[in-house]
């Protein structure tokens, strides 16, 4: 399975924020997106995730689902942790692995992993923004899918917990998925290859 | 269909719980129906006469009220783009939402309707008929609205936009409701034309409501 894309450009707002970009991410690989704010780290995940419109250039995934597009094939982690504050973080975390295609043994087991398992049952609204962030990522775990995008994935996050999601990370790739990430400082994943977009003010 | 009654049942909850505003719809409509009344006066004929085209206007203007939550939550809090990422259809998400939209705000206001009549002095066989209009005609107000919601998603104050947007597409189920509640009570045209046309109204945005406020949404997150 590989992910990549060739001669790709981007275009926001009538202003081009990045042009010819080219990648290729295999099974097991992660790919680190750095640049300066606004260079259009998130606007390639976006892209990749069809959230953006592609200006010009392809996208594609070799060896994946021919019945699906690339973003049902990907979980995309942004800058907001898309959680409803009414609800608890066991049933957020339920609606998603349902909505998404997971199953409920994967909800019980990613709240372990991520240590929410005893915030279970307390409404979205009174967590830190660590434990929102942990919250979030526990989607990735409780509905399998092969490709990873994630923007600023430690942002928030405790040194233990960036430990507790680098090994995550690094467990998904040894079971042959793929990681596009984009941040700024490291992320703990040590082996990845960087994408150096072009600098922007 | 696991996917879509996740949603769906999300929605409902959140509707129903602190904040979701499933009963401040109703809340309104009781006030605005309250109000005419007193702005009236007391002529009970006239009351009798204007009864439903006020619980209609009443209905609409309530179901405009929560509106903007349809998708503008889902939007500020980023849920929209995993949305997008499902392997369910965009097109039948909204479908979803709209449902439980209308479940919690649409029929709240039918089944307060009958209770709000009385105050208009409307005879309960009249009463009959806009409670039946008001049942087949809010569905399609809930779906117009929906494409009104989608288009101003992105929009940081679209909820002054959205009324903009979706009273004027509203006006022929406004029209149909109220000749069809009309003609119920006074004649002479018969009860089924115009409910017959309501219906169709429904049905059509039904058809068209939910490609509409998909498009509507995917052009919106770029």
């Amino acid at each position: 399975m590989r992910l990549f894309a060739e001669d790709l450009d981007c275009v926001r707002g009538g202003r081009a924020v990045f042009e010819g970009i080219a990648f290729s991410v295999g099974a097991g690989e992660a790919l680190c997106v750095t640049g300066r704010n606004g260079a259009g780290k998130s606007s390639l995940l976006r892209q990749i995730a069809g959230l953006v419109r592609v200006a010009h250039g392809t996208i594609a995934l070799d060896g994946g689902d021919p019945e699906l597009s690339i973003a049902e094939q990907l979980h995309y982690l942004g800058h907001l942790d898309a959680l409803k504050a009414s609800l608890s973080v066991h049933e957020n975390l339920t609606f998603w692995a349902r909505y998404l295609g997971g199953s409920r043994d994967g909800v019980d087991a990613a709240l372990a992993v991520l240590e929410l398992d005893r915030l279970a049952d307390l409404p979205a609204a009174y967590l830190s923004a660590g434990q929102r962030r942990r919250l979030s990522i526990a989607r990735l775990l409780a509905a399998p899918r092969p490709v990873w995008l994630l923007d600023e994935p430690t942002s928030a996050l405790d040194a233990l917990a960036q430990a507790r999601v680098a090994e995550l990370m690094r467990a998904h790739l040894a079971s042959g998925g793929m990681i596009v990430a984009a941040a700024h400082g490291p992320i703990g994943l040590e082996a990845a290859r960087e994408l150096r977009l072009g600098e922007a003010v | 269909m696991m996917p879509l009654a996740a949603l769906f049942l999300r929605d409902i909850r959140l509707a129903v719980r602190i904040g979701g505003g499933a009963v401040m719809g109703v809340l309104f409509f009781l006030i605005v129906v309250t109000l005419v009344p007193l702005a009236v006066g007391p002529d009970l004929a006239l009351l009798q006469r204007i009864g439903p085209a006020i619980l209609w206007l009443g209905a609409l203007l309530a179901s405009l009220l929560a509106l903007d939550h349809l998708f503008a939550a889902d939007y500020a809090d980023g849920s929209l783009d995993v949305i997008l990422t499902a392997r369910a259809p965009l097109e039948l998400a909204v479908l979803a939402k709209a449902a439980a939209h209308w479940l919690t705000t649409g029929l709240p206001l039918v089944i307060a309707a009958p209770v709000l009549g009385l105050m208009l002095n409307i005879e309960p066989k009249a009463m009959a008929a806009v409670t039946l209009t008001l049942l087949a005609g809010t569905p399609a107000l809930t779906l117009i609205g929906a494409v009104g919601a989608a288009l101003s998603v992105a929009l940081r104050r679209g909820g002054l936009l959205l009324p903009v947007l979706v009273l004027p597409l509203t006006i022929p189920v406004l029209i149909f409701g109220v000749a069809a509640a009309n003609a119920a009570i006074v004649g002479p045209t018969p009860f089924g034309t115009p409910f017959t046309i309501l219906c169709a109204l429904s049905l059509a945005s039904l058809a068209i409501g939910p490609f509409a406020a998909a498009a509507a949404l995917r052009h919106g997150l770029e």
